[in-house]
């Protein structure tokens, strides 16, 4: 039976119909194959110029587990998190009936038939289908029926929310590139599943999509990817690391892109260097012994990784050398929930390390920022000389994100303070560890400098200008106060914070990293509320003095960040305690992408109680 | 007043001697040593500056390293003019590695203690065994903590007591068997009080281009040089047992040939260099694995200590040439090497569409 919705070529949006504005939830098993379906699904939305996100809430787990795939469709351009589920694709039987309990009343439910879900609920909407047998009609590999199930259901949903094929076939090439037998199977199998639909299915839901020209020259990248972009035209040299989720996709990544691109034109050798090391202790090891001999290295952690490179980091901080450290932070402490986003890393990585410490931290917002401010690290590390830390999250990320295009970097490679052999005979020699031009950056030589007074000894015991050993207190304390300069240039230096200041506003929100997609979505529920709020949104430490005058010139100020001890609020007043009485903390620590509706609730609940 | 007639010609004041590119065996020095009177580790840095300036090795092309102690101190004591490295306990193999692959034209000399590579830093040291980092690797080894003041290192020999009269229990680890076990590419034992052997150890070390582990015995006078130490001056002297007699032989100059037939072996070395072992009563091949580890085996039984060159490789690869990097240390590459043009961005951007 051919069903209205799927036959119609209607643009007038009728009466009753959700168009490009509803959110799919797709429960399976982990390891079943279903994150290719998910993600040709997703794609194939994005081909038709809709805004889409997508989210992968996996467990931490190889085989066996439940797994939710969400993908979040909307005209407006919103990519966070939503509490809200329209349409639930129940694949999971284990946690099939949990999962219909908690739809809404008159979301979709699409279900194997023999799963009996609508015994379950009777006010959704179900749609019962029988997987097993198209796969069955699909294939006679026993092996490969239980995959094509999940490119069977995306050819039913395709059917009910009226996605073209041609973009389904488009995202199966993409996604098998290059596999014809795949891409025949895949394309085969998807048919089979909108076939059925379409004989077998009156759609009785709103939901539905219809091309719009949002999404034209965007690109589509999770956060890890589009770091290790930055990382590569930032013109890394040396990467060390030690596998951890969610952070190994990053530097895996990155190592496809300079087999790619970094290998010498005539002798195929590579300009890189790769180490899988044995933990992290070796890796910031090694990270810290190639940017001391003058290369650019980084290396890629989570939390625990972080923790072990507690000590290297202060004697980085401590001895001046520059090295890039990734932190993709995921839900602590210890072991945590590895799968799962957090932001509370902030605060200890700031501080990483005993004495007295600070690192500078970058704080990319979208996958755009997560290639700018990657290539924008090396730069300051080299400057700074010291480690300097950026931080993302699982969100960020693992999931996949819509954006423009990066821009190719504009400014050059900014290697710092660096005497060359010709520098240094005309200078005669050099003080390792002088504050000569004010700033508090030091100038530094390369082993392997061709002059006698090249070398100096980096030692992370105490030490003088000339870098010789010392425990004189005077020494120290110009030490550690011209450091402290240094965090002050870093305070100028580092990438500003985006304010949009509105007009009127009484209250203000202060965010980073991945909180930005909610608080956007946030602040126009909040303004429909008739709440209007200005928005500084922070990418980097140390704190830039934009916040004071912005903290000032509002009433309240929310500070809104995915940890439970509000790090970022602490930090503020650590810096600026005359803000203290104006900083109103909302904090989300689920394990869960902050959404846009926790954040109005809480700001609206909290605005009430002030009056 | 004197004239200078009637002055006795004075003799010209001796200039100090030099070598090929004429510095003086004090351009190789460092500052002054702030370790025990007597301390076994002021005397391996003697034999490192001589090995250095004899082998007319330029200071700005070698770079020191070292973990945390009073060993580790030592590389603020020789080649002032080579850039140096005083890194976290046991943690140095790191750093050397990623300086490896940074710059794999400098010379590596890493300074480590028993403490810092056998407990501490016992991964690490494993780990840059295993990648056969190019590495001139000194465990001058004592058997206790120095800095910290005397407590046992994991390299303390069974039996073997402090000078409170505790006794270790435990047995010790010889890094040498563990060095071959992991297929160290160069491993010899030396005693800090044979200066001729260690010298020329260091300079066959310094001439091959993988990990080449020397386990030096270096006294502690002040902890662990008494009556019931197995590592004090005393007792090496007695349990010191050399393999062969050592004679390095630099590329540029001929191997003698005054030797009987078949009473010395020549290993020749990644330079061009040549070491020359000389047989001290049975035959030792160091380029037998089995052989050096159940030599190794048996002189804990019989409570020697086998010095000399334990073994050796000189066909293992080492990290560099396993990750096939371009010849300029990638140190040196600029912009045009280091950033891909915009094309490929631009490539990049359209598979993400
Ligand atoms: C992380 C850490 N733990 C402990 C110490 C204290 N410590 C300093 S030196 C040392 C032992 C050094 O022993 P060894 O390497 O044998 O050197 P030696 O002094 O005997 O030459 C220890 C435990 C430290 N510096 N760092
Ligand atoms: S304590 Fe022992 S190891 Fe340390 S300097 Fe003195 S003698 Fe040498
Ligand atoms: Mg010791």
């Amino acid at each position: 039976m051919n069903t209205l919705a799927a036959n119609s070529k209607e643009t007038i949006e009728s009466k009753g119909q959700k168009i490009n504005e509803f959110s799919i939830h797709v429960a399976t098993v982990n390891g079943s194959g279903s994150q290719s379906s998910n993600t040709v699904l997703m794609r194939s939305i994005f081909q038709m110029g809709i805004p889409v996100s997508g989210k992968n809430l996996f467990p931490s787990n190889i085989m066996g587990l439940p797994t939710w795939f969400t993908i979040r469709v909307n005209k407006n351009g919103y990519v966070a998190r939503t509490e809200h589920v329209d349409i639930l694709v129940a694949m999971n039987p284990q946690t099939a009936v949990e999962d219909v309990k908690s739809l809404p009343k008159g979301a979709v439910c699409v279900s194997p038939v023999e799963l009996n879900l609508d015994k379950v609920r009777q006010d959704v909407i179900h749609y019962l289908v029988p997987f097993s047998q198209l796969a069955v009609e699909a294939t006679e590999n026993i092996k490969l029926r239980k995959l094509l199930t999940n490119i069977i259901y995306v050819g039913v949903v395709a059917h009910i929310l009226d996605i073209d094929q041609v973009e389904i076939d488009k995202a199966i090439a993409q996604q098998f590139e290059g596999k014809e037998k795949a891409i025949a199977l895949n394309v085969g199998a998807a048919m089979a599943g909108r076939k059925w639909a379409q004989e077998n299915i009156t759609k009785q839901d709103p939901f539905k999509v219809e091309r719009l020209d949002k999404t034209k020259g965007k690109i589509i990248i999770d956060g890890n990817g589009a770091a290790a972009l930055g990382c590569l035209f930032a013109g890394i040299s040396v990467v060390t690391w030690y596998p951890i989720t969610p952070s190994s996709s990053l530097c895996e990544q990155l190592i496809d892109y300079l087999e790619q691109y970094r290998k010498d034109k005539k002798t195929g050798k590579a300009t890189f260097a790769v180490v899988q090391a044995e933990d992290e202790l070796a890796a910031v090891g090694m990270a810290l012994g190639a940017g001391w001999a003058g290369a650019r290295s980084m290396t890629s952690t989570s939390g625990p990784g972080i923790s072990l490179m507690s000590e290297f980091a202060g004697f980085g901080y401590f001895t001046e050398i520059p090295t890039v450290i990734f932190d993709v932070q995921r839900v602590g402490p210890s072991t945590g929930l590895p799968t799962r986003t957090s932001q509370a890393d902030l605060m200890s990585t700031y501080l990483l390390s005993h004495g007295d410490t600070k690192h500078p931290i970058l704080l990319p917002g979208s996958v755009s920022e997560c290639f700018d401010l990657a290539v924008e690290a090396f730069n300051l590390a080299e400057r700074l000389q010291q480690p300097v830390f950026v931080l993302t999250d699982l969100d960020l990320g693992m999931n996949n994100w819509m954006s423009d295009p990066f821009t190719y970097p504009t400014t050059p490679m900014d290697r710092g303070k660096v005497l060359s052999k010709e520098d240094l005979e005309k200078l005669g020699g050099f003080s390792r560890y002088k504050d000569v031009d004010g700033d508090g950056i030091p100038y530094r030589t390369i082993p392997g400098t061709e002059h006698p007074k090249a070398a100096y000894f980096t030692r992370g015991s105490g030490h003088n200008e000339d870098a010789l050993y010392s425990e004189r207190s005077a020494d120290y304390v110009n030490l550690m106060d011209r450091l402290n300069k240094k965090t002050e240039t870093a305070r100028k230096i580092m990438p500003k914070p985006v304010v949009d200041k509105v007009q009127g506003a009484k209250i203000g929100i202060i965010a980073y990293g991945s909180s930005d997609f909610a608080v956007v979505e946030s602040r126009d529920q909040l303004n429909d509320a008739k709440t209007q709020t200005s928005y500084l949104r922070l990418r980097a430490l140390p704190i830039s003095k934009d916040v004071v005058e912005f903290v000032q010139s509002h009433d309240r100020v929310y500070v809104v960040e995915q940890n439970r001890d509000a790090q970022l609020q602490k930090l503020i007043i650590m810096d600026y305690p005359e803000l203290a009485g104006k900083l109103v903390a909302v904090t989300h620590y689920t394990g869960m992408p902050i959404d846009a509706q926790f954040i109005t609730d809480s700001i609206l609940k909290k605005e009430q109680e002030k009056k | 007043m004197v004239t200078a007639d009637t002055t006795p010609a004075s003799p010209a004041p001796k200039a100090p001697q030099t070598n090929k590119l004429g510095l003086t065996l004090a351009d190789y020095k460092g500052s002054p040593s702030t370790l025990c009177d007597g301390c076994g580790h002021d005397a391996i840095t003697s034999q490192l500056i001589k090995a250095f300036w004899e082998l007319n090795i330029e200071p700005h092309q070698v770079a020191k390293l070292s973990g945390i102690g009073c060993s580790s101190k030592t590389p603020a004591y020789f080649l002032s003019r080579s850039h140096g490295f005083n890194s976290v306990h046991g943690r140095m193999p790191s750093v050397a590695t990623g300086a490896f692959l940074a710059n794999q034209k400098l010379i590596y000399v890493g300074v480590s203690g028993d403490g810092d590579t056998a407990s501490i830093g016992l991964g690490q040291f494993c780990h840059m065994i295993r990648r056969n980092i190019p590495i001139v690797y000194v465990c001058e080894d004592n058997g206790v903590y120095g800095l910290t003041k005397g407590q046992f290192s994991a390299t303390a020999d069974q039996g073997s007591k402090l000078k409170d009269g505790t006794a270790n229990h435990l047995n010790a680890i010889d890094l040498c068997g563990l060095a071959i076990e992991l297929g160290c590419s160069f491993v010899g034992r030396s005693f800090a009080g044979d200066p001729r052997q260690l010298v020329a150890l260091l300079k066959a070390a310094i001439s091959h281009r993988g990990t080449a582990i020397l386990d030096v015995i270096s006294p502690c006078v002040t902890f662990n040089n008494h009556e019931g130490s197995s590592k004090s001056y005393k007792k090496v002297k007695e349990t010191d047992t050399p393999l062969h007699e050592l004679g390095y032989v630099p590329f540029y100059e001929q191997i003698s040939v005054d030797y009987e037939e078949g009473e010395v072996r020549t290993v020749e070395l990644h330079d061009g260099s040549h070491l020359q072992l000389k047989k001290l009563g049975q035959d030792y091949d160091p380029t037998d694995r089995l052989a050096a580890e159940s030599a190794i085996y048996q002189s804990h039984k019989d409570g020697h200590l086998l010095t000399g060159l334990l073994y050796i490789n000189e066909d293992n690869q080492n990290f560099g040439q396993v990750l096939d990097m371009v010849d300029t240390p990638l140190s040196r590459l600029k912009t045009d090497d280091l950033r891909p043009p915009k094309e490929a961005l631009d490539e990049i951007m359209a598979t993400l569409m």
